[in-house]
């Protein structure tokens, strides 16, 4: 353990993911860093998912779907595994279910704009536009070769998460598409 | 080519990572013999037509998937998760 305070390290301050990387922006289309707080994965063991909604007084999202609202989110996460956004969960919920703390483990961006959809489009091989993918839907892919997990949060708003550890490759593809797709005018 | 991916969907090939024929779900017993070790281990078909493999969705749920597919046409004729086709052989 590594005891803080100023007589045993030096003061750490807490950079987020893409500091001093965002925000940019190009016509019709903006990139920024989201401070989504506490994240947190939750996999509910096998025929506890009643037992963990109860506990969590929220009811469990369907795949590719979200639940619950700013600062008390559940995202479907992957088969089985979901993930709460922005609030704690409750201690109780360990028996019932594998929680993981997850805050410092990814990189959020939010790219905001009607070219948002453009965008995306020439770095991700789903379908993202609003008649197949609504708000509040989620879904995990690719971003060029990385792994993303995408929502849609509002009209043309979306939430991307990476791997906190490929922030500045993520930054730059989509930064890059950006610039691609706002030379073609 | 696309595979449905029966948790999330029609995906694109390279969310996928291929792992081979689906013989994998049927490992012999400890004590089945030489034979059946050898063609578990080793020996496999070649089709010009209908193979059944196993995929994984590497870049979406995770999930382990058998595929039923044609690799002359390269028609996808059905896809089911691992663990539901692992479950009914049992």
């Amino acid at each position: 353990m590594i005891l803080k305070g100023v007589r045993h390290v030096v003061n750490l301050l807490a950079t987020s993911p893409a500091n001093g990387l965002l925000p940019t922006s190009r016509s019709g289309v903006s990139l920024n860093e989201l401070a989504l707080g506490q994240l947190t994965s939750v996999a509910p063991f096998e025929g506890q998912i009643v037992a963990v909604e109860a506990l969590l007084g929220m009811v469990l999202p369907k795949a590719g779907r979200t639940v619950g609202k700013l600062g008390a989110e559940l995202v479907w996460f992957s088969q089985g595994q979901y993930l709460a956004i922005g609030f704690d969960v409750d201690d109780a919920v360990k028996g019932k279910a594998a929680i993981t703390d997850q805050s410092d483990a990814w990189c959020a961006l939010e790219i905001k704009g009607d070219k948002s959809e453009a965008v995306l489009a020439r770095l991700v091989p789903v379908d993202l536009r609003a008649a197949t993918f609504k708000r509040g839907h989620a879904l995990r892919s690719q971003l060029g070769h990385m792994p993303l997990h995408i929502t849609r949060t509002g009209k043309d708003v979306f939430r991307l998460l990476s791997f906190r550890s490929m922030t500045g490759t993520m930054v730059y593809e989509i930064s890059r598409a950006m610039d691609l797709l706002d030379a073609r005018g | 080519m696309r595979l449905k991916c029966p948790v999330c969907g029609e995906r694109d090939r390279r969310e996928f990572y291929y792992v081979g024929d689906a013989v994998a779900l049927a490992r012999p017993d400890p004590d089945a013999g030489e034979a059946a070790w050898d063609d578990y281990v080793h020996n496999r078909d070649n089709p010009a037509g209908v193979t059944r493999d196993l995929w994984q969705h590497e870049a979406g749920c995770a999930a382990w998937i058998v595929v039923t597919r044609n690799t002359v046409s390269h028609e996808i004729l059905e896809t089911a998760l691992a663990a539901d086709v692992k479950r009914a052989m049992s």
